[in-house]
């Protein structure tokens, strides 16, 4: 199986920095698979999203992402990504529709149209299927100002997957949301998943999201801790959970 | 077609915002009433006959260039807003060039500057500004120039900015002693030796008198009022518009990146 990201000594230091937030790493996540990246606040899981996704200059290293340059085919990196970041990055001037059409027309899907009945009948079906999908067909004109937090979560995962990107990167996707939102969301992501062979790469702090996936590697302090696959990391453990607590506490002691 | 697609879309954004935010857009229009209304009348009053010309107009040209040009400039400054709102990573992360992402928020912020123009000049026209029908045409392409100025110089501010904040500061300090530089409601034909070398390197100053030629063209107080010849000013503005939107991108996208 090839790989769909490859990551050789990533280092990024920030200006003024003393340290490296991200201090030589190396990791590669198969196509297709559900890839989790575990750290305490800090670590530099946010930091190494920002750099696969672009939006954000590395220091050194390499990185190769759905086969493509970081360095010299960024347009075409980003074409083949799609995005959920730690905050929401919705418009909240805008009506879910908008927001979603936005997005569509940005990554050429459709071309340009000032309304929803202006749009193709394709993506007028579209929006309206996956609107009911996610319990919003009768919100999907309204401002986004009035949605709940798990309502713009689920809005930015549905707008996120509009242009069937071969990677999808999920920072800290669940924060904030109830348990039931939570378990809704994942339920589309799984399938999702399945349906398209997307490749995940989550981070998270409720662990138990991350019991399911194929690889996992903590990073602490900028590097990785620990690497494996959760049966692995959790061999002297009951939960994923308590081998991570385990782990950054002999950290901490070192 | 893609790009135009998606310079049209983020224009579009920018439009939406303006026509559903009316805080905005009752604020827009109420300076250039005060500059027109009592600053434009008092002028008049008290210095139009020994001036030579109608100090009213003068204003109103002068408003029209301020607000176009001010209103761009200051619509782009809202990528900081965007980033602060974390909206800004949904376009950034977007398989588009940068350069097509500045061109749709200057198409964008043209388009609400130049509807704010419209109250503008029926304002000026019921407090006794002459403005002809022709003339009003004329101004359209010339408008969209200024705009397109403003535009670029939103940009290369906007690239030296780190926050929200800085923005409230900074801008304002930039755009304030333009109006007077630019001569928006003062005449500069003779200034002393500082202050002409502050003018001649304030941007508005150009976008302004570009208007003013094209509005007193083939009229007698041309002379009088008109600093330098359309084309002039047009090669000044293209210069000053291709180095602000180049070097202004480039670096804005190099401090979004580079942290």
């Amino acid at each position: 199986m090839k790989n769909a990201i490859e990551v050789k000594n990533l280092v990024k230091k920030y200006k003024k920095a003393k340290i490296n937030a991200v201090d030589n790493i190396s990791f590669n996540v198969k196509e297709g698979e559900f890839f989790a990246f575990l750290g305490p606040n800090g670590a530099g899981k946010t930091t190494t999203i920002s750099i696969l996704t672009t939006t954000l200059s590395k220091t050194t290293g390499k990185v190769t992402i759905a086969g493509f340059n970081l360095d010299k085919e960024g347009k075409m990196v980003r074409q083949n990504i799609g995005v959920i970041f730690q905050n929401p990055s919705l418009d909240v001037n805008l009506t879910a529709e908008e927001n979603i059409r936005f997005h569509t027309i940005l990554y050429g899907i459709y071309p340009f149209a000032p309304s929803f009945s202006l749009m193709p009948s394709s993506y007028q079906e579209k929006v309206k299927s996956l609107s009911k999908l996610i319990g919003i067909e009768k919100e999907i004109f309204s401002p986004i100002k009035t949605f709940s937090g798990g309502m713009k979560r689920k809005l930015e995962i549905i707008r996120s997957l509009m242009h069937n990107p071969k990677i999808l990167f999920l920072d800290e996707p669940t924060s904030g949301l109830d348990p039931l939102s939570r378990k809704n969301l994942w339920s589309y992501i799984n399938s999702v998943r399945k349906t398209n062979g997307t490749t995940i790469f989550l981070t998270t702090h409720y662990l138990e999201e991350a019991e399911n996936a194929d690889h996992v590697i903590i990073i602490n302090h900028g590097k990785i801790a620990v690497e494996g696959s959760p049966h692995a990391i959790k061999k002297h453990a009951k939960t994923l959970e308590d081998a991570y607590v385990k782990i950054i506490h002999e950290e901490a002691e070192l | 077609m893609r790009e135009v697609n998606a310079a049209l879309t983020i224009a579009y954004r920018d439009v939406t915002k303006f026509l559903r935010d009316r805080t905005r857009m009752i604020f827009t229009f109420v300076f250039p009433f005060l500059f027109i209304g009592v600053l434009g009348s008092s002028l008049q009053s008290n210095l139009g006959p020994q001036i030579g010309y109608n100090f009213l107009t003068f204003v109103f040209t002068g408003v029209i260039g301020q607000a176009l040009f001010q209103s761009t400039a200051s619509g782009i400054i809202s990528l900081i807003e965007d980033r602060t709102n974390d909206f800004s990573q949904e376009i950034f992360v977007s398989p588009i060039s940068r350069y097509t992402i500045i061109i749709g928020k200057i198409l964008g912020e043209s388009i609400v500057s130049l509807s704010q123009v419209i109250g503008i000049v029926i304002f000026g026209y019921l407090v006794g500004a002459e403005i002809s029908l022709p003339q009003l045409i004329s101004l359209i392409p010339v408008g969209i120039v200024a705009c397109l100025l403003g535009g670029a110089f939103g940009i290369i501010v906007l690239a030296n900015l780190s926050s929200e904040r800085s923005a409230n500061q900074v801008f304002p300090f930039l755009m304030f002693p333009q109006f007077f530089l630019a001569g928006v409601f003062n005449p500069i034909k003779k200034l002393p030796l500082l202050l002409d070398i502050l003018s001649r390197i304030s941007p508005m100053r150009y976008a302004v008198d570009f208007i003013r030629g094209v509005y007193y063209w083939g009229r007698p107080e041309y002379d009088k009022v008109v600093l330098l010849s359309p084309i002039s000013n047009l090669l000044i503005i293209t210069a000053m518009f291709v180095a602000f939107l180049f070097l202004g991108t480039f670096l804005f996208v190099r401090n979004e990146r580079n942290r």
